[in-house]
């Protein structure tokens, strides 16, 4: 049996959307897929040593919110680290995993992470602040992976 | 005697941890041992047969015992 391959673009910056992209790729990886998650723009996030990651409920209709909170008082200040403690622990009290844990888990299935240079640059990230093992790379070196894989998909 | 050679608690775990961890645990196993897996996420029981199905692994029985779902998984 060949190995499948899956490739993954990692877009979004914010808690809840750090999650898709972390969870198919540690699943793929535990079921024998050799893959590869290629970080741009906001999904730079994902990979800082110290995730800082929040959720918001702006601009988000589809958010279950305990008790309805009218939209201009979600933008108070205060409000999105609220709703993000309350989701954490919405997501541990139901055994759902840290986006940590989730990263460690895909580092140690040897998953191969790609950080977008064009970005990195953009935003002036300092290299140092992202987790060790990544590599660096361009819309070229995704296709490389991206254009072998049985699976692509952008999130 | 027990029928199966280790055991794997991932009650309170949600997707997709179960399955990451009977994963990390097989690893550790020989070839024809048998895992026995207690889960209390609903969505192992399919998930433990997709897994099954496309590691080789065979899921030998799949059960549920008290708000508990139990899994035999043998080695391939």
């Amino acid at each position: 049996m060949t190995e499948k391959k899956l490739a993954i673009i990692a877009t979004k910056g914010t808690l809840d959307w750090a999650y898709p992209p972390f969870i198919l790729a540690s699943t793929a990886a535990a079921l024998g897929y050799e893959t590869e998650i290629f970080f741009t723009f906001y999904g730079l996030q994902l990979l800082k040593k110290d995730l800082t990651l929040q959720v918001s409920p702006l601009g988000n209709p589809g958010m279950p919110m305990p008790m309805p909170v009218p939209i201009l008082l979600q933008a108070l200040p205060g409000m999105q680290s609220m709703m993000t403690m309350m989701m954490k622990q919405k997501m541990k009290s139901k055994g759902v995993a840290s986006v940590e844990e989730l990263r460690e888990l895909c580092v140690e299935a040897e998953v191969r992470l790609v950080a977008c240079q064009m970005t990195v640059d953009l935003f002036e990230f300092d290299t140092k602040d992202f987790i060790d093992g990544i590599e660096f790379g361009g819309a070229a070196t995704f296709f490389e992976f991206a254009g072998e894989s049985d699976i692509c998909m952008y999130i | 005697m027990a029928d199966f050679d280790r055991e794997l608690d991932a009650s309170g775990l949600n997707c997709p941890l179960p399955i990451l961890r009977a994963k990390k645990t097989l690893a550790d196993m020989e070839s024809g041992q048998v895992l026995h897996i207690i889960a209390t996420d609903p969505g192992s029981v399919k998930d433990f047969e997709a897994f099954a199905k496309q590691t080789g692994n065979e899921l030998m029985s799949s059960g549920e015992e008290g708000g508990k779902f139990t899994f035999l998984m043998k080695k391939s």
